[in-house]
C-alpha cells in the first residue's frame, strides 16, 4: 500500500522531463501509474470486505505510524481517485496539449493524486492530517496553475484558507478524537465508539473534525471558495469535483460515522448543514449561465446530499451515501470533461452564447445527456438506482421531512440537467456552435468512459452492489451490511412522488428558460452579499489588525525598541526580585585597586556618552565603556571574552563609521533630546538592576557542581584544554549553531534593509 | 579617508591579521581563540582592506559574496555534526582523527574543529556583508534621516 501511495508522487518528480523527453505521449505514459493502482485495487475486490492493514514506523516515540489500511469505504475512493485519474490524466494530455506548463501541471496532478492516496488509506489519525494538508496544498497549486489571472491566485488563496483554517481545526479535532478513543489508529477508534461518544472530549472533538470536513466538502457557509476554484483548468476541475479533495470531508465523516454517530448533535448538525447546503447549491446553480459554475454549484449540492445522508448514522443512510457517491463521481467527471470539451472547442461556456452544438459535437452530446440524466436520477441511469436508495434511507430517516427535502432536490435537479445537457446543444446553432468541431480523441475517451459506466451500472446495478457498494456501506455503518440495489422497483407512492418531481421540473426548466435572465438580476445584490463577500470582508479585516498592530509594535525606531525591551527587562525582573526575600553581599574587602581604576575610567566614559552633543563623541564614548568592559573580564581572567569584546568594539566602530558619515548633521539635533531623559532614566535602571542582581547572586553560596564537571570533563571527553571553546563548539554545540544561524539571519535582514533603502531612494 | 599611509599600512597588516585570525581558530580548542574570535579578527582584516581600497576590493579578497561564505559557514558547522549523526550516535557528538604524520607529530582533526571553521566563515561573511554594503550604499540626502 505504501508502494501505491508513493508511486504518484515518484511519478510527480519526473513528470516534467518525461514531458520534455515524450511531448503529447508524455500523458499516456503518466496514465500508467492510476491505471496500475485501478487494476491493483480491483485484484483486491475480494478483501474490501476484510479489510486490510500495513504499519509503518514513522515516529515511534510518539507512537505515530504511517499506518494503511484498505477497507470498503477506502477501497471505492481508491477505485474512483485512480480510475477518474487515469481519464483525467489522458484528458488533460488533450486539453493541455502544447501547454508550455504541462510538465509543472503534471506535477501538480500527481501529487494531488497522491495526496489523495493517500489520505483515503491512511489509518492513522497524524497521518491523515499530513496528507489531508498535502491535498489542500496540491489543489492550491492546481487552483492557481494560471497564476497570471488575478481571479485565479484569489481563488486558489481562498480554498487555501479556508481548507488550511478547516485543517488546523481538524488536527485538534483529531487529537482529541484519538485522547478520547485512546488509540492514533482509526480503525481503533471507529470500533471504539462508545468510549468515544461517552468522553467528556466528543463534543469538542466533533465540532472540530466536523469544521475540518466541513471548510474541505464546501458546505454552507464554507462553501464559497468552490465555485472560485473553477479557476482551475477543466481537467483539474473534473477531478477535484468527482473524486478528490471535495470529497475528503465526506470521507472523513463517512469514516468517522461508527465511531461519532448516533448522537442526536452529530445527526442534528449534519443534517442541517447537509440539507442547507444541497438545496442552496442547486438554487444557486440555476441562476448562472457559465457552464462550469451550473455544475460546481451542483457539486457543492452534491456534498450537501451526502453529508445530509452520512448524518442519520443508520444502515440505510450508509447504503445511500455509498451508492450516491460513487454515482456523483461517475456523472460530475463526466459533466466537466463534456463541458471542457464545449469551452476548449466552441470557445465559450456561456450558455446565452451556446445552443445547437449536437451536430458539431454528438459525442459530447451523447456523453452529457446521459451523465445529466444519471444527475437527474432518470430511469435506466446509476442516478435511478441511487436515488430509489435514497428513498428508502429518507423513509427510515423519519419520513416527511426528508422525504421531501430530496424530492425538491430531485426537480431542481431535472432543470439543472435541462440546462446543462439540452440548452447548449439542442436548438438553433448560435454562431459559437458555427466555428466548433468535435474534441480530439483524448479528450473524448474520459467523458464517454464514465458516461457508459453511469449507463452500464444504472443497467445492472448488480455489476457494483456486491464488490463494491457492499463493503464501502459496511465501513460507513460500521457493521457488515448488503445492499440490493435494483434497476425495477415495485410502484408505490413514493414512485409516483419521483415522477411529480420529474414532471414539476422539466416545467420549471421550460418556465425557467424564459425568467432566468429577470431573477438573475434581481437576486443578484443579495447574492453578492454572501458567504463569498464574508471571505473578502474577514480577508480585509484581518489586513487591518495586522497594520494596525504592526503600526503599533514596529515604529520602524530603534530607539523606542531598545527603550521598550529594556523598560520591560527591567520591570519584570526587578518584580520577580523584590517579591522574593532579598539578601545581597558587599564583598568590598576584595576589590582590588585596579578594577576600581577601570570602573572609574568606564564609568566616567559611559556619562560622557549619555551627555555627547555630537555622535562622533558619544561613538568614542561608547568604545571606552566597551573597552572597559573587557579590561574587566580581562582582570577576572576570561580571556575569550575579553579578545571577543576588543575585536566587536573594533568592528562597531567601523560599522558606525560608515554610518556616521551618511548622516545628516554632525550635531544631535534638539529633537533628539527630548527623549533622552528618559533613556537616561532607563539605562540608569537598567545598570541599577544589574548591580542588585550581582549583589543578590553573590549572597547566595555559589554552586561549582557545573563548573567543575566542566573542568574535569573538557579534556577527556572533548580533547580541549579551552573550557570557554570546548562548550561552544563541543559541549553546547548546538546552541552555538543556533547562534550562528542568528548571526546570518541578522545579516541577511540588514542586507535587505539597505537595499530596501537604496530602492526607495531610486524610487524618489 | 584613505591615505597613502593607511594603504601602505594595511598591505602589512592585513595579511599578517588574516594569518592570525587561522592561528586563533586553530589553537582554540585548546587556548583562547576559536572560530568566533578568530572569524572577528579576520574581519577586522578584511574591513581594513575596505576601509583603505574601497569595498570593491574588499569583495575581490573575498572572491565569494560575503552573504554566501556567510550561509556556506551554517552548512559547514551544519555538516560537523553529520559524522556522528550517520554512525548514529547524538547529534554532534564530537568525532576525532588523529592523524600521525610521523616522527612522533600527531596531526588532531575533528568534527569540533569543522565546526568551528563553519563559525569563522559564518562571522566573516556575516559582518562582512554589512560593511560591503554601507561602504556601497550612496551618502543620503539631508532630509532623509531628521534628527
Amino acid at each position: 500500500m505504501l508502494t501505491v501511495v508513493l508511486a504518484p508522487f515518484v511519478s510527480a518528480l519526473v513528470a516534467p522531463w518525461l514531458v520534455r523527453r515524450l511531448g503529447r505521449w508524455a500523458s499516456y505514459s503518466l496514465a500508467l501509474v492510476p491505471g496500475a493502482i485501478f487494476v491493483w485495487a480491483v485484484l483486491r475486490l475480494d478483501s474490501f470486505a476484510a479489510g486490510a492493514s500495513q504499519v509503518i514506523p514513522w515516529v515511534p516515540g510518539l507512537d505515530v505510524a504511517l499506518a494503511f489500511r484498505l477497507d470498503g469505504l477506502s477501497g471505492l475512493f481508491v477505485l474512483l481517485i485512480s480510475g477518474i485519474g487515469t481519464l483525467v490524466v489522458l484528458y488533460a494530455g488533450g486539453y493541455l496539449a502544447g501547454h508550455a506548463m504541462l510538465g509543472r501541471f503534471f506535477v501538480f496532478l500527481m501529487l494531488f493524486m497522491g495526496a489523495m492516496l493517500g489520505l483515503v488509506l491512511a489509518d492513522d489519525v497524524i497521518a491523515l492530517f499530513v496528507f489531508w494538508e498535502l491535498t489542500s496544498l496540491a489543489s492550491y497549486l492546481l487552483v492557481g496553475f494560471q497564476s497570471e489571472k488575478p481571479e485565479a491566485r484569489r481563488a486558489a488563496l481562498q480554498a487555501l484558507l479556508i481548507t488550511g483554517t478547516g485543517g488546523l481545526a481538524l488536527l485538534a479535532g483529531l487529537i482529541l478524537a484519538a485522547l478520547a478513543g485512546g488509540s492514533w489508529r482509526l480503525s481503533d477508534l471507529i470500533v471504539a465508539g462508545e468510549a468515544i461518544r461517552g468522553h467528556g472530549l466528543y463534543l469538542p472533538a466533533m465540532v472540530l473534525i466536523m469544521l475540518g470536513s466541513f471548510t474541505k466538502s464546501a458546505q454552507w457557509p464554507f462553501h464559497s471558495w468552490l465555485p472560485g476554484a473553477m479557476q482551475a483548468p477543466t481537467p483539474v476541475s473534473a477531478y477535484l469535483h468527482s473524486a478528490t479533495m471535495v470529497k475528503a470531508g465526506v470521507y472523513l465523516l463517512a469514516r468517522l460515522d461508527p465511531a461519532f454517530g448516533g448522537t442526536a448533535a452529530w445527526t442534528t448538525t449534519l443534517l442541517v448543514i447537509g440539507g442547507i447546503t444541497m438545496l442552496a447549491g442547486l438554487m444557486l446553480a440555476l441562476l448562472e449561465t457559465d457552464l462550469k459554475l451550473i455544475l460546481a454549484w451542483t457539486t457543492v449540492s452534491a456534498l450537501g446530499a451526502l453529508v445530509f445522508l452520512i448524518g442519520p448514522a443508520t444502515e440505510e443512510g450508509a447504503r445511500a451515501a455509498v451508492a450516491f457517491l460513487l454515482t456523483h463521481a461517475l456523472y460530475k467527471g463526466a459533466l466537466f470533461m463534456a463541458a471542457g470539451n464545449v469551452d476548449h472547442e466552441a470557445g465559450t461556456r456561456d450558455l446565452r452564447n451556446l445552443s445547437g452544438l449536437i451536430r458539431a459535437m454528438p459525442i459530447t452530446f451523447a456523453a452529457t445527456a446521459v451523465s445529466s440524466a444519471s444527475m437527474a436520477g432518470i430511469p435506466l441511469s446509476l442516478g435511478w438506482v441511487s436515488k430509489a436508495i435514497t428513498k428508502a434511507a429518507a423513509i427510515e430517516a423519519g419520513g416527511f421531512l426528508p422525504l421531501s427535502v430530496i424530492t425538491f432536490a430531485t426537480l431542481l435537479l431535472v432543470a439543472i440537467a435541462g440546462m446543462v445537457a439540452i440548452e447548449p446543444f439542442l436548438g438553433q446553432k448560435s454562431e459559437a456552435a458555427h466555428e466548433a468541431h468535435e474534441a480530439p480523441p483524448s479528450m473524448l475517451t474520459g467523458p464517454v468512459a464514465l458516461a457508459s459506466l453511469s449507463l452500464l451500472f444504472g443497467l445492472f446495478p448488480d455489476l457494483v452492489s456486491d464488490a463494491v457498494l457492499a463493503p464501502a456501506a459496511s465501513a460507513v455503518a460500521g457493521s457488515p451490511l448488503a445492499v440490493e440495489a435494483k434497476v425495477i422497483k415495485p410502484f408505490d407512492w413514493t414512485l409516483g412522488l419521483t415522477f411529480v418531481a420529474f414532471a414539476a421540473g422539466a416545467a420549471l426548466y421550460v418556465l425557467w428558460q424564459r425568467r432566468a435572465e429577470r431573477w438573475r438580476d434581481r437576486l443578484d445584490p443579495v447574492l453578492s452579499r454572501g458567504p463569498d463577500a464574508g471571505y473578502d470582508r474577514a480577508l480585509a479585516g484581518l489586513a487591518r489588525l495586522a497594520s494596525w498592530q504592526t503600526r503599533l509594535w514596529q515604529p520602524g525606531l530603534l530607539h523606542r525598541y531598545t527603550a521598550a525591551t529594556f523598560s520591560v527587562i527591567v520591570l519584570v525582573t526587578a518584580a520577580a526580585l523584590f517579591r522574593g526575600d532579598l539578601r545581597l553581599a558587599f564583598p568590598v574587602d576584595r576589590v582590588r585597586l585596579i578594577e576600581v581604576v577601570v570602573l572609574a575610567l568606564t564609568g566616567a566614559a559611559a556619562i560622557v556618552a549619555a551627555l555627547a552633543t555630537t555622535r562622533l563623541l558619544a561613538v568614542t564614548a561608547l568604545g571606552m565603556v566597551g573597552i572597559g568592559v573587557a579590561l574587566i573580564f580581562m582582570l577576572f581572567g576570561a580571556p575569550d571574552l575579553a579578545i571577543t569584546q576588543f575585536m566587536v568594539e573594533t568592528l562597531v566602530v567601523v560599522l558606525l563609521a560608515l554610518v556616521l558619515v551618511r548622516l545628516p548633521g554632525f550635531r544631535l539635533s534638539a529633537a533628539a533630546d527630548r527623549p533622552r531623559a528618559l533613556h537616561a532614566a532607563i539605562a540608569g535602571a537598567t545598570g541599577l538592576l544589574v548591580i542588585v542582581l550581582l549583589l543578590g547572586v553573590l549572597a547566595e553560596p555559589f554552586d561549582p557542581r557545573l563548573s567543575e564537571w566542566f573542568a574535569r570533563a573538557s579534556v577527556p571527553e572533548a580533547f580541549g584544554h579551552n573550557i570557554v571553546n570546548v562548550i561552544l563548539v563541543d559541549f553546547r554545540a548546538i546552541d552555538t549553531l543556533g547562534e550562528i544561524i542568528v548571526v546570518f539571519a541578522a545579516a541577511l535582514a540588514g542586507l535587505a534593509a539597505i537595499a530596501a533603502r537604496a530602492a526607495r531612494k531610486d524610487a524618489r | 579617508m584613505s591615505s597613502l599611509i593607511l594603504r601602505a599600512g594595511t598591505r602589512l597588516l592585513a595579511p599578517m591579521m588574516l594569518l592570525f585570525s587561522v592561528f586563533l581558530l586553530w589553537r582554540g580548542h585548546n587556548l583562547p581563540g576559536g572560530g568566533f574570535i578568530g572569524g572577528l579578527v579576520a574581519t577586522s582584516a578584511i574591513a581594513l582592506q575596505g576601509i583603505a581600497f574601497g569595498p570593491a576590493s574588499m569583495r575581490r579578497t573575498l572572491v565569494f559574496a560575503p552573504a554566501t561564505i556567510a550561509g556556506a559557514g551554517v552548512l559547514i558547522a551544519t555538516f560537523a555534526a553529520l559524522p556522528a549523526a550517520l554512525a548514529g550516535l547524538p547529534f554532534f557528538t564530537g568525532l576525532w582523527l588523529k592523524l600521525d604524520l610521523g616522527d612522533g607529530a600527531v596531526l588532531p582533526l575533528s568534527t569540533p574543529l569543522l565546526f568551528d571553521i563553519g563559525v569563522y566563515f559564518t562571522v566573516i561573511g556575516g559582518v562582512c556583508a554589512l560593511i560591503a554594503a554601507l561602504e556601497e550604499e550612496p551618502a543620503l540626502e539631508d532630509q532623509d534621516m531628521g534628527g
